[in-house]
């Protein structure tokens, strides 16, 4: 802890902010002074709200610590509790389910639409729409579809009635819960995930096709044999931002389910919430988190392997 | 309305096996555009939705909820969120009689996302010239370190920030609001120092033979010639900042300091005896959208054509 705190003091110390204007200096001056003139700040903010949190958050985890009190160490307590934690598990069985759903069909959507793009039409105004949602919080996406599924007024029960199916409870179902807040912010991200798929497609440079077709191979083939190998590198780095992002999902259940029906949508980050700043168990939330963290990483790692293999595919 | 939404997962694959070889062009351009046509719906759906909403009485949609225009059309929406509107007026329309003092997180908001965004690229940009331009011992480890934080979950900060944000008694105040944005994000950083290691040393070591201090450099050459990267940040930033919800929720407790986000959520819970303000609400989530829509009429090309680079490096 120590050691995370005495820098930042220092780092205080030299944040006297760089705002004025660029006056003229002897240009003898080594670049490491100036270095830590531009670097300041940022420097600042990283070590007072990244670093030091982080460490911070770490020995939280092995404390009990309701925020009136003092932090009390006791070890990896809270750890052990998790295991027997039956609610914890439920949490990681619910985020799992929504991470698979939704990155499944978000990314076999996006992959579509970015090659739908790529083949019809380039142009911007098509990309910009499909960008709209992305543009609108989660909070006003899942507000929106709250009143289209909803089960008495909402627009998509109308239509199940009028074709003469049943009127699902979208939201409020034990089974639906999780695959409707998916698909909320399947609608939500599809568009920016196309996008950054689209953005892949273009580095496959036109040529590669034309060979394909001289060749005789139909569009069809051309997408498993050409485009979905090229794509790899992109398509890794896509589903590690889209996976690492939809394990965070807090939002949409926030302002939807608040975690019901019972505890079908309760996902990690909600429990989270719930155990840190509604019931005050800071150290135990701060556990919680930790273990997200290490999820998140290890993500992050088998990411770097699979650029690192697609890498090859690209030269 | 039926046919465009039931088809979504199956329209893909009617393209990609209709648009066999190059000969029948045609039937495959068709089924394509059928696909793209029908995502295009999809996309745009709720939010005419929104739009048909909030221009009803909620107390008439429940009466036609099917009815693809406004019911019983009205402003009274508007102007029960514009404040308005007198409480009989509101309840009358369905409405809940409390009163949303929407112009005050709509200034919230402002304030939280544009002073964030503004002090997040500066000093990113100041770091990322450091890191790009300048030769300094241990540069290397602590752009390292800059890179490892963003694979910390926002989550797991957020409760050691929220403590020390709340023992320096900054919590419902905008200081506690924005300075865990405000002086850089790693990815802030990690963007910009990629655009300035392309940037032509020459012109920079031409500057520095003239006897232009580093400041000056950075003011006069480096900023004006990074101007279409810093912008796109800047916007991307906003769309970020405007859309943030965990962090405002936690810390602008109060009416002063909530953002128009955190608000929705109050609002849609201030539920009237008669069901939900649904025209109400869809009118308070239009105007809040607004101004980001607004920006990105302005900035469309450039924030759609920058989405690549943000994902792929």
């Amino acid at each position: 802890m120590s050691t995370a705190t005495a820098p930042v003091d220092s780092a205080t110390g030299a944040a006297t902010p760089p705002v004025g204007k660029g006056t003229n200096r002897p240009p003898g001056k080594s670049d490491l002074s100036m270095a830590l003139v531009f670097i300041a700040p940022a420097l600042f903010g990283f070590l007072v709200f990244y670093l030091y949190p982080t460490i911070r958050g770490i020995y939280f985890s092995l404390t009990r610590y309701n925020i009136l009190g003092r932090p009390r160490f006791i070890g990896i307590d809270n750890y052990t509790r998790l295991f027997g934690d039956a609610l914890f598990w439920n949490a990681m069985k619910v985020t799992l389910e929504y991470v698979a759903l939704n990155i499944l069909f978000q990314t076999i959507l996006a992959v579509g639409i970015g090659v739908l793009m790529q083949r019809l039409t380039k142009n911007t105004a098509v990309r910009a729409v499909i960008l709209l949602p992305f543009l609108i919080s989660n909070v006003i996406a899942a507000l929106v579809w709250f009143l289209m599924l909803d089960f008495q007024v909402g627009i998509v029960n109308e239509i199940l009635a009028n074709i003469g199916l049943d009127r699902i409870t979208f939201f409020g179902g034990d089974a639906t819960a999780i695959p409707t807040i998916a698909a909320v912010n399947v609608w939500r991200h599809m568009g920016y995930t196309a996008l950054l798929i689209f953005a892949g497609l273009q580095t496959i440079p036109d040529y590669v096709y034309e060979a394909a077709a001289v060749d005789g191979s139909t569009e069809w083939r051309s997408f498993w044999r050409i485009t979905l190998p090229l794509l790899r590198p992109i398509l890794a780095l896509v589903l590690v931002i889209t996976v690492t992002g939809s394990f965070q999902i807090f939002d949409t259940v926030n302002v939807t389910t608040r975690g019901g029906p019972g505890n079908a949508s309760r996902v990690i980050q909600y429990y989270i919430v719930q155990k840190g700043f509604t019931e005050g168990q800071f150290g135990y939330a701060s556990a919680i988190s930790f273990v997200l963290f290490v999820i998140l990483a290890i993500v992050a790692l088998v990411q770097l392997r699979l650029l690192r293999a697609g890498e090859s595919d690209l030269a | 309305m039926a046919t465009t939404i039931a088809p979504t997962s199956i329209a893909p694959e009617q393209t990609a096996s209709g648009t066999r070889g190059r000969k029948p062009l045609n039937a495959g351009r068709v089924a394509a555009w059928a696909a793209m046509i029908i995502i295009i719906l999809i996309t745009l759906f709720p939010f005419y939705w929104m739009l048909r909403t909030s221009f009803s009485t909620s107390k008439a949609l429940f009466l036609e909820p099917g009815k693809l225009g406004p019911v019983d059309f009205t402003l009274g929406a508007y102007k029960r969120v514009l404040g308005l509107a007198t409480t009989a007026e509101a309840q009358a329309e369905g409405g809940s009689g409390a009163s949303v003092d929407f112009f005050l997180y709509l200034r919230n908001s402002t304030i939280f996302a544009v002073v964030a965004t503004a002090g997040q690229v500066f000093f990113s940009a100041l770091a990322a010239y450091a890191f790009a331009r300048l030769r300094w011992p241990g540069r290397d480890i602590v752009f390292f370190a800059f890179l490892t934080a963003l694979m910390v979950p926002p989550i797991f900060t957020a409760l050691p920030n929220f403590i020390l944000i709340k023992n320096l008694g900054l919590l419902g105040t905008f200081p506690g609001l924005i300075a865990p944005y405000f002086f850089m994000t790693p990815f802030a950083v990690f963007f910009l120092r990629q655009f300035f290691l392309g940037i032509n040393r020459e012109v920079e070591e031409a500057a520095k033979l003239d006897g232009a201090g580093l400041w000056m450099v950075f003011f006069r050459i480096i900023l004006p010639m990074s101007w279409a990267p810093i912008t796109t940040l800047a916007i991307l930033t906003l769309i970020n900042m405007w859309n943030e919800y965990l962090w405002p929720l936690l810390v602008g407790t109060n009416d002063s300091t909530r953002v128009l986000n955190v608000a929705l959520g109050v609002f849609r819970s201030q539920t009237p005896q008669t069901g939900p303000d649904w025209a109400g609400l869809m009118a308070a989530v239009l105007i809040a959208a607004l101004p980001l829509l607004i920006v990105f009429m302005f900035f469309a090309k450039r924030i759609v054509n920058s989405i690549g680079f943000s994902g792929s490096k």
